[in-house]
């Protein structure tokens, strides 16, 4: 399966140059009535991506990470065009990105969403599908048209006779096949996949994982993935990036996000993970108390600090900026006490500072 | 607590009448729940798990029935019940946990309420000792601010909260067992652990016993003892719940347990289980796991394959669960 060029060949995973990257994009949304903004002469923000930096390199696969509510599928959405950045900006391969972006642009950066059966059309077969985009986007010439669908398909694992059928007539992650066929017709460098697994049962998400890993390698693919499920992460991504309340508060390799990770914030999400070898019965506290704030109501200082065990009178005050390790790897952490020596953090975690 | 048995289910079959015939939802499932401890049924969606929780609660949709079978609740064979005898036991003997908080909440009446509602109907509690009753549970969950709280509707509580609301629910007629259908599977994984180790501890103090069906594998080791694996409508392996995980004796929990991208170790690639699962309208013969198994052997193909008791109390319905430990073998050989 080599015979869709999608961009440039691959490239070392993580070694590229920025090619897709955003600088203090905050994406808000008016809520409340109408009405009442129009009496009160003002209009209720909420601010579900507060000024986030992010660079996903040629070629690599990043994730997103963080739970309902902490922006990564908005930013995942600006990223790609369908929500518009209020401020901030989006560079593709180092050129600003406008914000009504152009078909050209628009093609470079496709998505694959959660659910596979209300983000394909129903009244389409899939072949209908593929004819139309690639007739609207000209990527291939017409009397190619129905050979390329052909050739996507097999790509994703599924059979040129499938192009005469209705979505319907799919499994669930038959139709997330489709969706990444889709989402592929258009030749992206970029593939943005949210919670691209979430709705399929395990032993049929396995197939999906083992796909999109597939081309990657193959393609070239560079792959932002958005997923709350850190075992997929850690199966699929080179680097990983932590989101909390519209903020990114940690990034680094996922190795490193794994064995060493600095942000109080990481490391209660890695211990709420349920494993095969642990019982809940063990007594142990919850690893992260109390529910996420409000996004209309961001604490002051550093927004975690609420359920934060290491929390301090400074945190109530300063927010942390995103600062990189001084250790030179590149890890990136929004905390205040991130890069102190471990040690010092294990006796503050052992003290009574909640 | 002791070896006495609270809940046991034997040989159930439910059938549902759709447009495509029969379909055969749970086909000869038995398994027991001891006082005081916590069965896990795990499957994939259409294995018929949430169908023999909802046969046990009397709670099936109008075109599904229990044609044969015993749901014996502390020795009263629950088939034999008039529903209206049934719904009498829902609260003070079994209640349940579902996964959608939301809906399964009344939107237009308070919480407190809510909780004091089973007390005052199945206790005889007055509304004042049930609204005592209330606020007594809202603590017990950690229900922060209980007194304001009470007063609170649905929509004013965030998903972990509506499920720690479904619990006091659950427990405010002191059951004797809970049966939670994926209580935590629309939950992020930071309220999950919350979730798990509330329900966890309550059950424990209380020495209520659990039905804890679930897709999800390492959350069934968070709360149970024991698993009972599901596929196509049968139970095809039973035992103790790390046993069970660690060192599968079926082909299909194997493949389970191989597709799961695991939190301990990475693998090159996760081994998919082939094929997809069976019809329930005409099902395969023999063992219904044969058409996906890399196992299969001729005797599959046309031998019924009931569960069979193994050393230690665990039980397969695999007829060459040997096989599963020289794959297991290969794969801890792998660096």
């Amino acid at each position: 399966m080599t015979a869709v060029p999608a961009g440039p060949a691959a490239v070392t995973p993580g070694a590229g140059e920025p090619l897709l990257s955003a600088r203090g994009v905050s994406v808000s949304f008016p809520v409340g009535s109408p009405l009442t903004a129009r009496i009160r002469h003002e209009e209720r923000l909420l601010r579900a991506v507060d000024g986030v930096d992010l660079e996903l390199r040629r070629g690599e696969a990043l994730a997103l990470v963080g739970e309902s509510g902490s922006g990564k599928s908005t930013l995942a959405q600006a990223l790609a065009g369908l929500l518009r950045a209020d401020r901030g900006e989006i560079r593709f391969d180092g050129r600003l990105l406008q914000a009504s972006r152009s078909r050209a642009d628009r093609r470079r950066i496709q998505m694959v969403f959660q659910d596979p059966y209300s983000s394909l059309n129903p009244r389409l077969t899939v072949g209908g599908m593929l004819r139309e985009l690639l007739r609207v986007h000209h990527v291939v010439p017409r009397s190619q048209v129905g050979a390329f669908s052909a050739e996507l398909l097999g790509l994703v694992g599924l059979a040129e006779a499938d192009l005469s059928a209705y979505p319907r007539q799919f499994s669930g992650g038959q139709r997330q096949r489709v969706a990444i066929a889709r989402a592929l017709a258009l030749r992206p460098d970029v593939l943005v996949a949210d919670e691209p697994v979430s709705a399929l049962d395990v032993s049929v998400q396995a197939t999906i994982l083992n796909l999109l890993r597939d081309l990657r390698n193959d393609l070239g693919l560079t792959l932002l993935l958005i997923s709350h499920n850190l075992a997929v992460v850690r199966h699929l991504c080179d680097r990983v990036a932590v989101m909390y309340l519209g903020r990114i508060v940690e990034v680094a390799r996922t190795e490193e996000i794994f064995s060493a990770p600095r942000h109080p914030y990481t490391r209660g999400l890695l211990a709420a993970i349920p494993r095969l070898t642990e019982s809940a019965a063990d007594d142990r506290t919850p690893a992260i108390a109390g529910d996420p704030p409000s996004p209309l109501r961001i604490p002051t200082g550093c927004r975690f600090r609420t359920r934060c065990p290491l929390a301090q009178p400074r945190c109530q005050e300063e927010d942390p900026a995103l600062a990189v390790s001084p250790d030179g790897g590149g890890h990136l952490a929004a905390c205040h006490f991130a890069f102190t020596p471990a040690v010092a953090l294990n006796d503050a975690e052992h003290g009574d500072l909640s | 607590m002791g070896t006495e048995t609270i809940l046991e289910v034997r040989d159930l079959h439910v059938r549902i009448a759709s447009r495509r015939g029969i379909v055969r939802a749970v086909d000869g499932v038995s398994f027991e729940v001891p006082r005081g401890g916590a069965l896990g049924v795990v499957g994939e969606s259409g294995s018929g798990k949430s169908m023999t929780l909802r046969a046990i609660l009397g709670v099936l949709p109008p075109e599904a029935r229990v044609t044969s079978g015993q749901i014996l609740l502390d020795g009263v064979d629950l088939v034999q019940l008039r529903s209206s005898e049934v719904n009498r036991l829902r609260g003070p003997k079994m209640s349940m946990i579902f996964q959608e908080p939301m809906s399964a909440l009344n939107p237009v009446m308070r919480i407190g309420r809510q909780i004091a509602e089973g007390p005052q109907v199945h206790l005889g509690y007055s509304r004042a000792r049930a609204a005592e009753r209330a606020l007594e549970l809202m603590r017990r969950v950690g229900i922060p601010d209980p007194e304001r709280r009470f007063r609170a509707y649905p929509h004013e509580f965030s998903g972990g909260m509506r499920q720690r609301v479904m619990i006091a629910i659950a427990l405010s007629c002191d059951p004797e067992i809970i049966l939670c259908d994926e209580p935590t599977t629309a939950l992020d994984v930071t309220i999950q652990d919350q979730i798990l180790r509330l329900l966890t501890r309550l059950c424990r103090e209380s020495g209520v016993s659990l039905v804890f069906v679930t897709h999800d594998l390492p959350v069934v080791a968070q709360v149970c003892q024991d698993i009972a694996v599901m596929y196509g409508g049968q139970l095809v392996e039973r035992g103790e719940v790390r046993e069970v995980l660690l060192d599968p004796r079926h082909p299909y929990t194997l493949g389970l347990v191989r597709s799961a991208p695991d939190f301990e170790y990475v693998r090159d690639a996760l081994v998919p289980i082939p094929g997809s699962p069976p019809s329930l309208v005409s099902p395969p013969p023999g063992c219904r796991f044969h058409p996906r198994c890399d196992f299969a052997e001729d005797d599959c193909r046309v031998s019924q394959t009931p569960l069979r008791l193994l050393p230690g109390g665990r039980a397969t319905a695999c007829l060459h669960y040997e096989r599963c430990l020289d794959a297991i073998a290969a794969d801890r050989g792998r660096p």
